[in-house]
């Protein structure tokens, strides 16, 4: 098991309670219709984001998904800015005009979360491949869930990346739904290693609901793919708390497979974790969590204080 | 001035942005041993190596998609469509990541990226190797389209394409790389959303643009010996379209031919023509007539292919038609 530092195990609590409390929130505005149109929430795959996240270079890059919350708080981005780009506000990280599936901070590596399923692999390995070109130490990590696997553009970028042996880490979220198709009725591999095979490359399978197995595992394919040696595959089998999307009944699914999911909770696991080995006290865990929900507090007023764009703004940006 | 023709003068524009610029790459299908489909980049292989001139697979959407993140990090990629009929394989990367990422993002991020490609019928390839999509491509904002007909802009507006901060899908012709004209030497750059006007004329203003453009020009030699004086205008860039230019010589003319060679129905020539509409209606002294391609699958019969596409007997026909 990996065993962090005391200051890297903090770090890691708060930022997947960041990002637990940070959804809730969205959730929570959205019911009250402060938040409009839809948002794709992260709750449940912390560890996936948080333990592939902090096992980068802070100018490494990534590329994140329509459910891309997560990702965007664990690339070091700035709470107030996502939250106020969630609503549309001038003050968001995309002045207003991307929204919660464009949040995207490239000044901290990240290469934007993505509307389309598989949207990002082609910017991930186009990086890639200029990192390779510029002889950069630098790598990507390509998100995408379980459903981009069945996207055309996947398995062009995944031969080319291959071929090229360039420097991207492709990290498949799998949390057995594509919106409510599952898996089984998906997907004719059910080992999705199986399809890194097809490439030849490397791919490995982790329990994407522990946060120490995903850092283990991401440190060593990091590694491995900032050596030089070309792109593989990371499978996290994990799960979202909440629907694909506000509107979503979870018809598809049981709630014995939520409960099952729910005990595995990646954030009180690893509190307990961190109390058990010493590396935080009990109080120390609440104090993070007490000073993650005034973040969020804050985070939400911000957002909800903050002026929309300005009109002249429809115009700007379209072209340089 | 010396001449060389539209091949060689894309090939310089390469050539010379990639030894100016080392941020320059060219990524496409069959684009370094084989040196293009068309020849346009023979000869950069063994001059700039691997590195900077890649065979890629076949794969539409990778080769636009990994041309979007080299460029969001700092290189000036142009990538190659080997035909424009394939663009629908990387539309999704066109239209959703490349055309929109800027805007999207606040403004926080640059797309230098080239798309060349190569469009239009007169080979008798049949419906997969002979569209001219260009409509599709107006259709969106984030993007410019340029369409150069003449070897002097082919090479000054690719070289302008490649320098600039944003994404251009450069469309050329497959019957105009042999053709031939002069080409100024050495460096020199055509500003894009620029119209050109390649013939004077007072009765009647033909807009068009790419491989119609020589078309309408020997439709205006003959009718100029009948006595019809007509204006041609090369529109050269259709996204964003040189509307100062059209207006100008719309109030001089007062009557329009659009000629295009794509289909007509919901073609470029429907903007073309509702931009007169919205500019310069006042002006007009007849309806735009539009000489346009059949709404039809390009056929591979030469005497269908010719059908479909406009002529030099149909344009002159069109102009006859607004002086009525």
């Amino acid at each position: 098991m990996y065993t962090p530092s005391k200051q890297e195990a903090a770090k890691i609590l708060r930022q997947m309670m960041e990002i637990r409390q940070f959804e809730d929130k969205i959730m929570e505005l959205l019911a009250k219709n402060i938040a409009e149109g839809g948002s794709h929430l992260y709750a449940g795959m912390e560890a996936v984001a948080v333990g592939v996240i902090s096992s980068l270079n802070s100018d490494d890059y990534i590329t994140s998904t329509h459910r891309g919350h997560g990702h965007a708080i664990a690339k070091d981005g700035d709470l107030n800015a996502l939250m106020a780009e969630i609503l549309g506000k001038k003050t968001g990280v995309c002045k207003g005009k991307g929204g919660s599936l464009h949040l995207a901070d490239l000044d901290k590596g990240n290469l934007g979360a993505n509307g389309i399923v598989a949207g990002g692999l082609g910017i991930a390995t186009g990086a890639a491949l200029a990192l390779k070109m510029q002889k950069s130490s630098k790598i990507v990590v390509c998100f995408f869930g379980d459903g981009a696997l069945n996207n055309g553009i996947t398995h062009e970028c995944m031969n080319m990346a291959s071929l090229w042996k360039l420097p991207v880490l492709y990290l498949c979220e799998n949390n057995l739904y594509a919106m409510s198709v599952c898996i089984n009725r998906a997907c004719s591999v059910k080992d999705f290693r199986k399809r890194a095979a097809a490439y030849d490359m490397p791919a490995d399978i982790v329990d994407g609901m522990d946060v120490l197995a995903v850092k283990e595992a991401a440190i060593k394919w990091i590694n491995y793919v900032r050596s030089g040696n070309g792109p593989c595959l990371l499978v996290c089998n994990t799960y979202r708390y909440y629907g694909h999307s506000r509107s979503d009944p979870r018809v598809y699914r049981t709630k014995e497979e939520e409960k099952f999911y729910k005990e595995r909770d990646p954030i009180p696991n690893f509190a307990k974790i961190c109390i058990q080995n010493g590396w935080l006290t009990e109080q120390e865990v609440k104090d993070i969590e007490s000073q993650v929900t005034k973040a969020i507090e804050e985070a939400t007023d911000f957002a909800i204080k903050s002026p929309l764009p300005d009109p002249e703004e429809l115009y700007s940006d379209l072209y340089v | 001035m010396r001449e060389i023709t539209y091949r060689q003068a894309l090939n310089e524009a390469l050539d010379e942005e990639m030894s100016r610029d080392e941020k320059v790459f060219l990524m496409g299908e069959d684009i370094a041993i084989y040196g293009g489909a068309y020849g346009v980049t023979a000869g950069l292989l063994n001059k700039y190596g691997e590195e900077r001139v890649k065979d890629t697979p076949i794969s539409e959407a990778a080769i636009v998609g990994t041309g979007l993140g080299a460029a969001l990090l700092g290189f000036r990629p142009v990538v190659e469509i080997m035909y424009i009929d394939f663009i629908g394989l990387c539309m999704d990367q066109l239209n959703n990541q490349v055309a929109k990422i800027r805007y999207m993002f606040g403004g926080k991020c640059k797309v230098p990226l080239t798309i060349r490609t190569e469009g239009g019928a007169g080979r008798t390839l049949g419906a997969h190797h002979s569209q001219s999509l260009e409509a599709w491509l107006m259709h969106i904002p984030g993007i410019k389209v340029v369409m150069p007909a003449t070897p002097a802009d082919a090479k000054g507006l690719l070289k302008t394409s490649i320098r600039e901060d944003n994404p251009i899908v450069f469309i050329e012709h497959k019957m105009l790389y042999n053709t031939k004209g002069p080409v100024p030497d050495g460096e020199y750059l055509t500003p894009i959303g620029v119209a050109d006007i390649k013939k004077e004329g007072r009765d009647v203003t033909i807009l068009t643009y790419s491989r119609m453009l020589l078309f309408s020009l020997q439709a205006a030699e003959i009718l100029e010996k009948e006595g019809i004086s007509v204006e041609v205008v090369d529109l050269r860039t259709l996204l964003p379209l040189d509307k100062q230019t059209i207006k100008k010589s719309v109030m001089k003319t007062n009557r329009v031919v659009i000629v295009e060679e794509d289909t007509k129905t919901a073609g470029a020539g429907a903007e073309i023509g509702m931009t007169v509409v919205e500019e310069c209606f006042d002006y007009l002294d007849a309806p735009i007539k539009r000489v346009a391609g059949a709404d039809v699958p390009m056929p591979k019969a030469p005497n269908l292919e010719k059908l479909a596409i406009p002529s030099v007997e149909s344009i002159i026909e069109g102009v006859k038609e607004v002086l009525k």
